[in-house]
Protein backbone atom coordinates (compact mmCIF):
# COMPACT_ATOMS: atom_id res chain seq x y z
CA UNK A 1 0.00 0.00 0.00
CA UNK A 2 2.74 2.08 1.05
CA UNK A 3 4.72 1.66 -2.81
CA UNK A 4 1.65 2.47 -4.35
CA UNK A 5 1.40 6.35 -2.70
CA UNK A 6 4.29 6.63 -3.27
CA UNK A 7 4.21 5.61 -6.47
CA UNK A 8 1.31 7.63 -6.92
CA UNK A 9 2.79 10.70 -5.85
CA UNK A 10 5.86 10.36 -7.73
CA UNK A 11 4.10 9.84 -11.10
CA UNK A 12 2.15 13.06 -10.29
CA UNK A 13 5.20 14.75 -9.05
CA UNK A 14 6.63 13.80 -12.43
CA UNK A 15 3.52 15.12 -14.58
CA UNK A 16 3.41 18.66 -12.70
CA UNK A 17 7.00 18.83 -13.71
CA UNK A 18 6.72 17.60 -17.29
CA UNK A 19 3.36 20.13 -17.87
CA UNK A 20 5.66 22.89 -15.98
CA UNK A 21 8.51 22.28 -18.62
CA UNK A 22 5.78 22.27 -21.18
CA UNK A 23 4.56 25.57 -20.64
CA UNK A 24 8.11 26.86 -20.33
CA UNK A 25 9.15 25.26 -23.31
CA UNK A 26 5.92 26.25 -25.57
CA UNK A 27 7.59 29.76 -25.47
CA UNK A 28 10.92 29.30 -25.99
CA UNK A 29 12.97 28.74 -29.77
CA UNK A 30 12.96 26.59 -31.72
CA UNK A 31 9.50 26.72 -32.70
CA UNK A 32 8.93 23.53 -34.32
CA UNK A 33 5.84 24.78 -37.02
CA UNK A 34 6.39 22.37 -39.58
CA UNK A 35 6.60 19.69 -37.29
CA UNK A 36 3.45 21.16 -35.11
CA UNK A 37 1.45 20.59 -38.44
CA UNK A 38 2.78 17.27 -39.50
CA UNK A 39 1.41 16.48 -35.30
CA UNK A 40 -1.62 17.95 -36.19
CA UNK A 41 -2.36 15.87 -39.31
CA UNK A 42 -1.12 12.36 -37.41
CA UNK A 43 -3.56 13.82 -34.50
CA UNK A 44 -6.48 15.48 -36.65
CA UNK A 45 -6.99 13.74 -39.69
CA UNK A 46 -6.08 10.16 -39.24
CA UNK A 47 -8.10 9.92 -36.31
CA UNK A 48 -11.06 11.20 -38.34
CA UNK A 49 -12.55 8.03 -39.62
CA UNK A 50 -12.51 6.59 -36.05
CA UNK A 51 -14.09 9.85 -34.55
CA UNK A 52 -16.90 9.74 -37.07
CA UNK A 53 -17.81 6.01 -37.20
CA UNK A 54 -17.80 6.49 -32.90
CA UNK A 55 -20.10 9.49 -33.37
CA UNK A 56 -21.92 8.03 -36.02
CA UNK A 57 -22.69 4.56 -34.24
CA UNK A 58 -23.36 6.88 -30.57
CA UNK A 59 -25.91 9.48 -32.29
CA UNK A 60 -28.05 6.41 -34.17
CA UNK A 61 -28.07 4.18 -30.91
CA UNK A 62 -28.82 7.03 -27.90
CA UNK A 63 -31.77 7.67 -30.36
CA UNK A 64 -32.71 4.13 -30.17
CA UNK A 65 -32.61 3.61 -26.65
CA UNK A 66 -34.00 7.14 -25.77
CA UNK A 67 -37.03 6.71 -27.91
CA UNK A 68 -38.78 3.85 -25.95
CA UNK A 69 -38.08 5.27 -22.55
CA UNK A 70 -39.56 9.00 -23.55
CA UNK A 71 -42.40 7.58 -25.08
CA UNK A 72 -43.54 5.67 -21.75
CA UNK A 73 -43.57 9.05 -20.36
CA UNK A 74 -45.55 10.39 -22.94
CA UNK A 75 -42.06 12.95 -23.62
CA UNK A 76 -40.99 11.48 -26.97
CA UNK A 77 -40.84 14.93 -28.48
CA UNK A 78 -38.44 16.45 -26.33
CA UNK A 79 -35.41 13.59 -27.97
CA UNK A 80 -34.09 16.26 -30.47
CA UNK A 81 -33.17 18.70 -27.85
CA UNK A 82 -32.12 15.89 -24.93
CA UNK A 83 -29.94 14.10 -27.88
CA UNK A 84 -28.58 17.16 -29.01
CA UNK A 85 -27.27 18.62 -25.05
CA UNK A 86 -26.83 15.27 -24.14
CA UNK A 87 -24.20 14.97 -27.52
CA UNK A 88 -23.09 18.55 -27.47
CA UNK A 89 -22.78 18.76 -23.68
CA UNK A 90 -21.32 15.56 -22.58
CA UNK A 91 -21.60 12.88 -24.85
CA UNK A 92 -19.24 14.05 -27.37
CA UNK A 93 -16.92 15.52 -25.73
CA UNK A 94 -15.71 13.15 -23.69
CA UNK A 95 -16.23 10.28 -26.24
CA UNK A 96 -14.04 12.09 -28.23
CA UNK A 97 -11.08 12.10 -25.77
CA UNK A 98 -11.69 8.71 -24.19
CA UNK A 99 -11.54 7.34 -27.85
CA UNK A 100 -8.54 9.79 -28.89
CA UNK A 101 -6.84 9.05 -25.57
CA UNK A 102 -6.51 5.17 -26.87
CA UNK A 103 -5.01 6.10 -30.14
CA UNK A 104 -2.91 8.39 -29.51
CA UNK A 105 -2.40 8.36 -25.97
CA UNK A 106 -0.68 4.89 -26.72
CA UNK A 107 0.60 5.54 -30.06
CA UNK A 108 2.45 9.09 -28.75
CA UNK A 109 3.87 7.13 -25.79
CA UNK A 110 4.98 4.06 -27.80
CA UNK A 111 6.65 6.50 -30.36
CA UNK A 112 8.68 8.65 -27.93
CA UNK A 113 8.97 5.63 -25.43
CA UNK A 114 10.76 3.60 -28.77
CA UNK A 115 12.78 6.75 -29.46
CA UNK A 116 14.43 6.90 -25.78
CA UNK A 117 15.33 3.33 -25.82
CA UNK A 118 16.85 3.73 -29.21
CA UNK A 119 18.54 6.87 -28.08
CA UNK A 120 17.59 8.45 -30.84
CA UNK A 121 16.20 10.95 -28.19
CA UNK A 122 19.66 11.26 -27.37
CA UNK A 123 20.96 11.75 -30.71
CA UNK A 124 18.27 15.10 -30.76
CA UNK A 125 20.28 15.96 -27.62
CA UNK A 126 23.86 15.75 -29.02
CA UNK A 127 22.76 17.56 -32.43
CA UNK A 128 21.79 20.60 -30.33
CA UNK A 129 17.98 19.84 -31.82
CA UNK A 130 16.00 20.33 -28.99
CA UNK A 131 14.11 17.31 -28.50
CA UNK A 132 11.55 18.70 -26.35
CA UNK A 133 10.40 21.37 -28.44
CA UNK A 134 10.78 19.15 -31.46
CA UNK A 135 9.17 15.77 -30.30
CA UNK A 136 6.65 17.08 -27.10
CA UNK A 137 6.19 20.62 -27.46
CA UNK A 138 4.37 19.90 -31.06
CA UNK A 139 2.38 16.81 -30.15
CA UNK A 140 0.71 18.67 -26.92
CA UNK A 141 -0.18 21.65 -28.78
CA UNK A 142 -1.40 19.21 -31.58
CA UNK A 143 -3.98 17.37 -29.22
CA UNK A 144 -4.79 20.70 -27.46
CA UNK A 145 -5.83 21.91 -31.13
CA UNK A 146 -7.43 19.01 -32.63
CA UNK A 147 -9.41 17.69 -29.67
CA UNK A 148 -11.75 20.59 -30.05
CA UNK A 149 -11.86 20.09 -34.08
CA UNK A 150 -12.31 16.29 -33.48
CA UNK A 151 -14.99 16.83 -31.43
CA UNK A 152 -17.47 19.10 -32.99
CA UNK A 153 -16.86 16.72 -35.79
CA UNK A 154 -18.16 14.16 -33.36
CA UNK A 155 -21.07 15.89 -32.31
CA UNK A 156 -21.87 17.14 -35.96
CA UNK A 157 -22.12 13.40 -37.36
CA UNK A 158 -23.65 12.24 -33.87
CA UNK A 159 -26.86 14.80 -34.42
CA UNK A 160 -26.67 13.63 -38.01
CA UNK A 161 -26.82 9.73 -36.82
CA UNK A 162 -29.86 10.66 -34.65
CA UNK A 163 -31.22 12.25 -36.70
CA UNK A 164 -31.26 9.84 -39.56
CA UNK A 165 -32.20 7.46 -37.08
CA UNK A 166 -35.08 9.66 -35.95
CA UNK A 167 -36.00 10.26 -40.11
CA UNK A 168 -35.37 7.44 -41.59
CA UNK A 169 -36.71 4.43 -39.14
CA UNK A 170 -39.13 6.52 -36.38
CA UNK A 171 -40.34 8.48 -39.32
CA UNK A 172 -40.41 11.38 -37.60
CA UNK A 173 -40.33 14.98 -39.46
CA UNK A 174 -37.24 16.05 -40.47
CA UNK A 175 -38.21 20.03 -40.08
CA UNK A 176 -39.58 19.28 -36.26
CA UNK A 177 -36.31 17.61 -35.50
CA UNK A 178 -34.00 19.74 -36.25
CA UNK A 179 -36.17 22.73 -35.04
CA UNK A 180 -36.68 20.54 -31.73
CA UNK A 181 -33.01 19.96 -31.25
CA UNK A 182 -31.40 23.33 -31.29
CA UNK A 183 -34.23 25.43 -29.30
CA UNK A 184 -32.60 24.64 -25.71
CA UNK A 185 -29.20 24.48 -26.98
CA UNK A 186 -26.97 27.82 -25.88
CA UNK A 187 -24.20 28.93 -27.55
CA UNK A 188 -22.05 28.88 -24.64
CA UNK A 189 -22.76 24.82 -24.10
CA UNK A 190 -21.21 24.25 -27.67
CA UNK A 191 -18.18 26.85 -26.86
CA UNK A 192 -17.31 25.50 -23.14
CA UNK A 193 -18.04 22.03 -23.83
CA UNK A 194 -15.43 22.12 -27.34
CA UNK A 195 -13.51 24.29 -25.58
CA UNK A 196 -12.71 21.61 -22.36
CA UNK A 197 -11.57 19.33 -24.65
CA UNK A 198 -8.41 21.28 -25.26
CA UNK A 199 -8.17 20.53 -21.80
CA UNK A 200 -8.53 16.61 -22.68
CA UNK A 201 -6.27 17.00 -24.61
CA UNK A 202 -3.48 18.48 -22.62
CA UNK A 203 -3.84 15.92 -20.32
CA UNK A 204 -3.24 12.95 -22.96
CA UNK A 205 -0.58 14.75 -25.14
CA UNK A 206 1.49 15.32 -21.42
CA UNK A 207 0.82 11.75 -20.21
CA UNK A 208 1.71 10.16 -23.73
CA UNK A 209 4.53 12.47 -24.02
CA UNK A 210 5.73 11.93 -19.92
CA UNK A 211 5.35 7.89 -20.34
CA UNK A 212 7.80 8.07 -23.13
CA UNK A 213 10.20 10.16 -22.60
CA UNK A 214 10.90 9.09 -19.27
CA UNK A 215 10.94 5.38 -20.41
CA UNK A 216 13.64 3.44 -19.29
CA UNK A 217 14.72 -0.45 -20.44
CA UNK A 218 13.77 -2.22 -23.88
CA UNK A 219 10.60 -3.25 -25.65
CA UNK A 220 8.31 -4.52 -22.88
CA UNK A 221 8.60 -1.20 -20.39
CA UNK A 222 7.69 1.06 -24.17
CA UNK A 223 4.62 -1.11 -24.36
CA UNK A 224 3.88 -0.90 -20.54
CA UNK A 225 4.19 2.74 -21.04
CA UNK A 226 1.42 2.81 -23.87
CA UNK A 227 -0.60 0.86 -22.05
CA UNK A 228 -0.25 3.02 -18.85
CA UNK A 229 -0.40 6.05 -20.56
CA UNK A 230 -4.22 5.01 -21.98
CA UNK A 231 -5.46 4.12 -18.77
CA UNK A 232 -3.89 7.04 -16.81
CA UNK A 233 -5.01 9.73 -19.61
CA UNK A 234 -8.64 7.92 -19.74
CA UNK A 235 -8.63 8.23 -16.12
CA UNK A 236 -7.49 11.68 -15.78
CA UNK A 237 -10.06 13.02 -18.55
CA UNK A 238 -12.78 11.61 -16.61
CA UNK A 239 -12.13 13.52 -13.05
CA UNK A 240 -11.03 16.54 -15.12
CA UNK A 241 -14.26 16.17 -16.94
CA UNK A 242 -16.13 16.65 -13.42
CA UNK A 243 -14.09 19.86 -12.61
CA UNK A 244 -14.65 21.68 -15.56
CA UNK A 245 -18.75 20.74 -15.86
CA UNK A 246 -18.65 22.15 -12.41
CA UNK A 247 -16.86 25.40 -13.18
CA UNK A 248 -19.54 25.50 -16.33
CA UNK A 249 -22.21 25.27 -14.40
CA UNK A 250 -20.90 28.29 -11.44
CA UNK A 251 -20.63 30.04 -15.10
CA UNK A 252 -23.73 29.55 -17.18
CA UNK A 253 -26.38 27.92 -14.87
CA UNK A 254 -27.32 24.43 -16.03
CA UNK B 1 38.30 14.75 -17.50
CA UNK B 2 39.16 15.44 -14.11
CA UNK B 3 38.69 13.10 -11.24
CA UNK B 4 35.06 11.93 -12.68
CA UNK B 5 32.89 10.42 -10.87
CA UNK B 6 29.18 9.44 -11.48
CA UNK B 7 26.69 7.28 -9.47
CA UNK B 8 23.52 5.96 -10.39
CA UNK B 9 21.90 5.59 -6.78
CA UNK B 10 24.02 3.18 -4.65
CA UNK B 11 25.98 2.28 -8.01
CA UNK B 12 29.32 3.90 -8.19
CA UNK B 13 30.00 3.81 -11.82
CA UNK B 14 32.62 5.95 -12.56
CA UNK B 15 35.07 6.66 -9.40
CA UNK B 16 37.06 9.13 -10.20
CA UNK B 17 38.68 8.94 -14.24
CA UNK B 18 41.11 11.20 -15.34
CA UNK B 19 41.65 11.28 -19.09
CA UNK B 20 43.32 13.59 -21.60
CA UNK B 21 43.11 13.19 -24.99
CA UNK B 22 44.90 15.03 -27.67
CA UNK B 23 43.80 16.45 -30.85
CA UNK B 24 43.85 14.51 -33.78
CA UNK B 25 44.36 11.00 -32.57
CA UNK B 26 42.01 8.25 -31.91
CA UNK B 27 41.51 7.52 -28.39
CA UNK B 28 39.97 3.99 -27.90
CA UNK B 29 38.41 3.24 -24.25
CA UNK B 30 38.68 -0.23 -23.67
CA UNK B 31 37.29 -2.40 -20.69
CA UNK B 32 34.60 -5.43 -20.24
CA UNK B 33 30.94 -4.35 -19.87
CA UNK B 34 29.31 -2.83 -17.63
CA UNK B 35 32.69 -0.73 -16.38
CA UNK B 36 31.36 2.93 -17.34
CA UNK B 37 32.38 3.19 -20.99
CA UNK B 38 29.60 4.62 -22.21
CA UNK B 39 28.75 6.47 -19.30
CA UNK B 40 31.99 8.14 -19.89
CA UNK B 41 31.52 9.12 -23.41
CA UNK B 42 28.14 10.32 -22.24
CA UNK B 43 29.76 13.21 -20.28
CA UNK B 44 31.81 14.61 -22.88
CA UNK B 45 28.33 16.58 -24.78
CA UNK B 46 26.67 17.13 -21.60
CA UNK B 47 24.37 14.08 -21.88
CA UNK B 48 24.96 13.36 -18.65
CA UNK B 49 26.43 15.54 -15.56
CA UNK B 50 28.83 14.25 -13.42
CA UNK B 51 28.56 14.06 -9.59
CA UNK B 52 31.78 14.93 -8.52
CA UNK B 53 35.07 16.19 -11.47
CA UNK B 54 35.27 17.83 -14.59
CA UNK B 55 35.10 17.22 -18.25
CA UNK B 56 36.93 20.02 -20.76
CA UNK B 57 36.70 20.16 -23.99
CA UNK B 58 38.33 23.09 -25.90
CA UNK B 59 39.55 24.74 -22.76
CA UNK B 60 35.49 24.73 -22.34
CA UNK B 61 34.58 23.06 -19.34
CA UNK B 62 31.66 20.93 -20.24
CA UNK B 63 29.53 20.42 -17.01
CA UNK B 64 29.60 24.19 -15.89
CA UNK B 65 28.52 25.68 -19.92
CA UNK B 66 24.81 27.48 -20.15
CA UNK B 67 22.55 25.70 -22.56
CA UNK B 68 23.63 28.06 -24.97
CA UNK B 69 26.91 27.44 -24.91
CA UNK B 70 26.85 23.58 -24.57
CA UNK B 71 24.82 23.55 -28.37
CA UNK B 72 27.91 25.42 -29.62
CA UNK B 73 29.97 23.16 -28.37
CA UNK B 74 27.72 20.06 -29.28
CA UNK B 75 27.83 21.07 -33.08
CA UNK B 76 31.66 20.96 -33.07
CA UNK B 77 31.06 17.24 -31.55
CA UNK B 78 29.81 14.17 -34.20
CA UNK B 79 28.83 11.42 -31.39
CA UNK B 80 28.08 7.87 -33.20
CA UNK B 81 25.39 5.59 -31.16
CA UNK B 82 25.90 2.24 -30.52
CA UNK B 83 22.75 1.08 -32.41
CA UNK B 84 23.39 4.20 -34.79
CA UNK B 85 19.89 5.99 -33.69
CA UNK B 86 18.69 6.78 -36.75
CA UNK B 87 15.07 8.31 -37.05
CA UNK B 88 13.40 5.61 -38.43
CA UNK B 89 10.42 7.93 -39.56
CA UNK B 90 12.73 9.55 -42.08
CA UNK B 91 14.99 7.68 -45.24
CA UNK B 92 18.71 8.07 -45.24
CA UNK B 93 19.03 11.33 -46.73
CA UNK B 94 16.53 12.62 -44.27
CA UNK B 95 18.07 12.02 -41.44
CA UNK B 96 21.15 13.67 -42.63
CA UNK B 97 19.67 16.80 -43.80
CA UNK B 98 17.60 17.11 -40.88
CA UNK B 99 20.60 18.19 -38.63
CA UNK B 100 21.75 20.49 -41.58
CA UNK B 101 18.80 22.25 -42.43
CA UNK B 102 18.93 23.09 -38.97
CA UNK B 103 22.71 24.32 -38.53
CA UNK B 104 23.49 25.81 -41.85
CA UNK B 105 22.61 28.18 -43.70
CA UNK B 106 22.83 25.62 -47.22
CA UNK B 107 19.84 25.98 -49.85
CA UNK B 108 18.10 23.13 -50.66
CA UNK B 109 20.55 22.14 -53.08
CA UNK B 110 23.43 22.52 -51.91
CA UNK B 111 22.30 20.76 -48.74
CA UNK B 112 21.64 17.96 -51.21
CA UNK B 113 25.17 17.86 -52.64
CA UNK B 114 26.69 17.18 -49.11
CA UNK B 115 24.35 15.07 -47.69
CA UNK B 116 25.35 12.97 -51.04
CA UNK B 117 29.28 13.67 -50.44
CA UNK B 118 28.77 12.48 -46.76
CA UNK B 119 27.13 9.09 -48.23
CA UNK B 120 29.44 8.90 -50.64
CA UNK B 121 32.23 8.93 -48.12
CA UNK B 122 30.59 6.02 -45.89
CA UNK B 123 30.55 4.28 -49.82
CA UNK B 124 26.31 4.52 -49.27
CA UNK B 125 25.66 7.03 -52.10
CA UNK B 126 22.82 4.84 -53.89
CA UNK B 127 21.25 4.62 -50.32
CA UNK B 128 19.81 7.65 -49.60
CA UNK B 129 16.17 7.14 -50.12
CA UNK B 130 16.45 4.08 -48.01
CA UNK B 131 14.55 3.60 -44.87
CA UNK B 132 17.02 2.64 -41.88
CA UNK B 133 14.58 -0.77 -41.01
CA UNK B 134 15.98 -1.83 -44.67
CA UNK B 135 19.55 -1.46 -43.99
CA UNK B 136 21.86 -3.87 -42.14
CA UNK B 137 23.55 -3.54 -39.20
CA UNK B 138 26.84 -2.27 -41.03
CA UNK B 139 24.91 -0.35 -43.15
CA UNK B 140 23.05 1.67 -41.07
CA UNK B 141 26.39 2.19 -38.48
CA UNK B 142 27.85 4.00 -41.61
CA UNK B 143 25.05 5.87 -42.23
CA UNK B 144 25.19 7.03 -38.46
CA UNK B 145 29.06 7.68 -38.98
CA UNK B 146 27.78 9.84 -41.87
CA UNK B 147 25.46 11.60 -39.79
CA UNK B 148 27.97 12.46 -37.22
CA UNK B 149 30.18 14.28 -39.58
CA UNK B 150 27.50 15.91 -41.59
CA UNK B 151 28.34 18.97 -39.62
CA UNK B 152 32.09 18.56 -39.88
CA UNK B 153 32.76 18.20 -36.51
CA UNK B 154 36.25 18.50 -34.97
CA UNK B 155 35.54 15.70 -32.57
CA UNK B 156 33.66 12.43 -33.31
CA UNK B 157 32.98 10.33 -30.20
CA UNK B 158 31.89 6.68 -31.02
CA UNK B 159 30.16 4.41 -28.41
CA UNK B 160 30.98 0.66 -29.25
CA UNK B 161 31.25 1.90 -32.83
CA UNK B 162 31.63 -2.38 -34.44
CA UNK B 163 29.96 -3.96 -31.40
CA UNK B 164 27.02 -6.55 -33.36
CA UNK B 165 28.85 -6.29 -36.39
CA UNK B 166 30.35 -9.18 -38.53
CA UNK B 167 34.35 -9.15 -38.86
CA UNK B 168 33.51 -7.43 -42.82
CA UNK B 169 31.69 -4.83 -41.33
CA UNK B 170 34.00 -4.33 -38.38
CA UNK B 171 36.79 -3.71 -40.73
CA UNK B 172 34.64 -1.24 -42.77
CA UNK B 173 33.46 0.70 -40.41
CA UNK B 174 37.05 0.90 -38.37
CA UNK B 175 38.85 1.83 -41.88
CA UNK B 176 36.35 4.69 -42.51
CA UNK B 177 37.35 6.19 -39.05
CA UNK B 178 40.74 5.64 -39.57
CA UNK B 179 39.96 7.57 -42.81
CA UNK B 180 38.41 10.07 -40.59
CA UNK B 181 41.18 10.81 -38.91
CA UNK B 182 43.55 10.80 -41.44
CA UNK B 183 41.67 12.97 -44.47
CA UNK B 184 39.95 14.99 -42.09
CA UNK B 185 42.06 15.19 -39.08
CA UNK B 186 38.53 14.74 -36.37
CA UNK B 187 40.05 14.04 -33.10
CA UNK B 188 38.50 10.11 -32.34
CA UNK B 189 37.43 9.15 -29.08
CA UNK B 190 35.83 5.57 -29.18
CA UNK B 191 34.49 3.09 -26.74
CA UNK B 192 35.14 -0.41 -27.47
CA UNK B 193 35.97 -3.80 -26.44
CA UNK B 194 36.32 -5.05 -30.15
CA UNK B 195 39.89 -6.02 -30.62
CA UNK B 196 40.01 -5.69 -34.06
CA UNK B 197 38.49 -2.29 -34.18
CA UNK B 198 40.85 -0.68 -31.50
CA UNK B 199 44.02 -2.56 -33.20
CA UNK B 200 42.72 -0.91 -36.61
CA UNK B 201 41.69 2.23 -35.19
CA UNK B 202 43.83 3.30 -31.95
CA UNK B 203 46.79 5.60 -31.67
CA UNK B 204 46.43 5.38 -28.06
CA UNK B 205 44.24 3.15 -25.67
CA UNK B 206 42.74 2.83 -21.97
CA UNK B 207 41.49 0.64 -20.10
CA UNK B 208 38.57 1.54 -17.81
CA UNK B 209 37.66 -0.83 -14.64
CA UNK B 210 35.62 -0.65 -12.03
CA UNK B 211 35.24 3.01 -13.12
CA UNK B 212 38.77 3.76 -13.07
CA UNK B 213 41.52 3.88 -15.62
CA UNK B 214 43.86 1.23 -14.72
CA UNK B 215 46.09 1.63 -17.82
CA UNK B 216 47.16 3.80 -20.20
CA UNK B 217 49.19 3.63 -23.18
CA UNK B 218 49.31 2.11 -26.92
CA UNK B 219 47.65 -1.02 -27.43
CA UNK B 220 50.66 -3.13 -27.16
CA UNK B 221 50.99 -1.72 -23.82
CA UNK B 222 48.05 -2.59 -22.87
CA UNK B 223 48.44 -6.23 -24.36
CA UNK B 224 52.01 -6.54 -22.28
CA UNK B 225 50.46 -5.06 -19.41
CA UNK B 226 50.64 -7.83 -16.11
CA UNK B 227 47.19 -6.05 -14.63
CA UNK B 228 45.19 -9.39 -14.34
CA UNK B 229 42.02 -7.66 -15.29
CA UNK B 230 44.06 -6.66 -18.60
CA UNK B 231 45.63 -10.18 -18.98
CA UNK B 232 42.42 -11.69 -18.60
CA UNK B 233 40.48 -9.16 -20.67
CA UNK B 234 43.67 -9.69 -23.52
CA UNK B 235 43.51 -13.52 -22.76
CA UNK B 236 39.66 -13.73 -23.24
CA UNK B 237 40.21 -12.01 -27.03
CA UNK B 238 43.36 -13.80 -27.59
Amino acid sequence: MRDLIVGALERTAGLTFFALEFCKKCFRRPFEGRELLNQMDEAGSKSLLLVVVTGLSIGAVLSMQSRGTLARFGAESVLPSMLALSVIKEIGPVLTSLVLAGRLGAGIAAEIGSMRVTEQIDALEVAALKPFNYLVVTRVLACMVMFPVLTICCDVVALTGGFLESVIAAGTDYRLFIDRAFADVRLSDVTFSTAKTSVFGLIVGIVGCEMGYHVRGGTREVGRSAMQAVVLSSLLILVADVFLVRISLALFGG
Amino acid sequence: MRNLHKSFGSVAVLRGVSLDVPRGVCTAVMGGSGTGKSVLIKHIVGLMAPDKGAVWVHKQRVDRLKEAELDKLRLRVGFLFQGGALFDSMTVAENLDFILSRHSALGASARAERVQEALEWVNLGNKSGDFPAALSGGQRKRIALARSIILKPDILLCDEPTTGLDPVSVRVVSELLVRLRDALGITIVSITHDLLCAEITADRTCFLHQGRVVEEGTLAMLKASSHPELRNFFGAHA
